[in-house]
């Protein structure tokens, strides 16, 4: 078992990054979502003001 | 929504199936050993990386060819997961060539060229983000991104053009190795592959909603 902890090491590092970089990215997605959510509110409300 | 979660299971199944196949059914190497498996991760992300640098260099040309945004959001969506897939090679290699090579990084052909690449691609994404206007953004960005791309063929040819201590290509020639290893490889590659298509997509459709967004906002400045 030599050089196991090369190997545990490569593919922990390895799966850790995909595992990051997609959390990043939903975490980006949730932020604009609600961004997005709030505009939209934001317009609907101008709208019934301007009626 | 389903269809991606579908998808994502379905990544995340094959990557399980990989990880099992990488540790379990490929034979360990004679001569060096189980560090060898590291072989499964390391050489299908380099390959993924280059992969996903080429979509985002189509991407690159037909914006300057056809000035559509979703050419900007693909170039730049590959672009950011090509670095992520070029990071765990990076990172992979030297933990590897520790124990194989007593050291862990030598300053040859393809280590060197490889780290370039990830720098040109990193100063791509830095980039953009110096930039405000999108339209200057995406044109910039597309002719650094095509000029980026030019160290792509350099990592490729490297370990063929020039004497490395990299190791010489396996997969594509016929040099001996073993069938079992071989399909691991196959599979590993079809798995990362999978999942560089399911990051691309998400990140597209972040663009997406940020275009959405400054839609909005400018609409909502006009009223």
């Amino acid at each position: 078992m030599k050089n196991l902890d090369s190997v545990f090491a490569a593919y922990l590092i390895g799966w850790g990054i995909f595992f990051v970089f997609s959390l990043s990215v939903a975490r980006r997605a949730a932020g604009l979502k609600e961004e997005l959510g709030r505009l939209k509110e934001r317009l609907q409300d101008s709208a019934r003001q301007g009626k | 929504m389903a269809k991606t979660g579908v998808y994502t299971f379905l990544v995340c199944v094959l990557m399980g199936v990989t990880a099992y196949a990488s540790f379990y059914i490929a034979p360990t190497e004679s001569t060096m050993g189980l560090v060898q498996r590291i072989f499964y991760l390391h050489a299908p992300s380099g390959m993924v990386s280059l992969m996903a640098f080429m979509i985002s260099c189509i991407g690159s040309v037909a914006y300057i060819l056809t000035r559509k945004p979703k050419w900007d959001w693909l170039a730049v969506s590959s672009a950011e997961v090509g670095v992520a897939f070029c990071t765990v090679v990076l990172l992979t290699g030297p933990i590897w060539a520790h124990p194989a090579w007593g050291v862990w990084w030598a300053w040859d052909a393809r280590l060197t060229s490889t780290l370039v690449l990830w720098l040109l691609y990193v100063a791509f994404l830095i980039l953009r983000t110096m930039i405000d206007d999108a339209d200057r953004r995406a044109l910039v960005s597309a002719f650094f991104g095509v000029f980026t791309f030019l160290d792509v063929p350099l990592v490729y040819g490297s370990i063929w053009w020039w004497r490395t201590q990299h190791p010489q290509p396996v997969v594509f020639t016929s040099a001996g190795l073993d069938p079992t290893m071989r399909k691991v490889f196959y599979l590993s590659w079809l798995s990362l592959t999978c999942l560089m298509a399911l990051l691309i997509r998400q990140r597209y459709e972040l663009e997406s909603s940020r275009e959405e967004l400054r839609t909005l906002e400018q609409e909502l400045e006009a009223t």
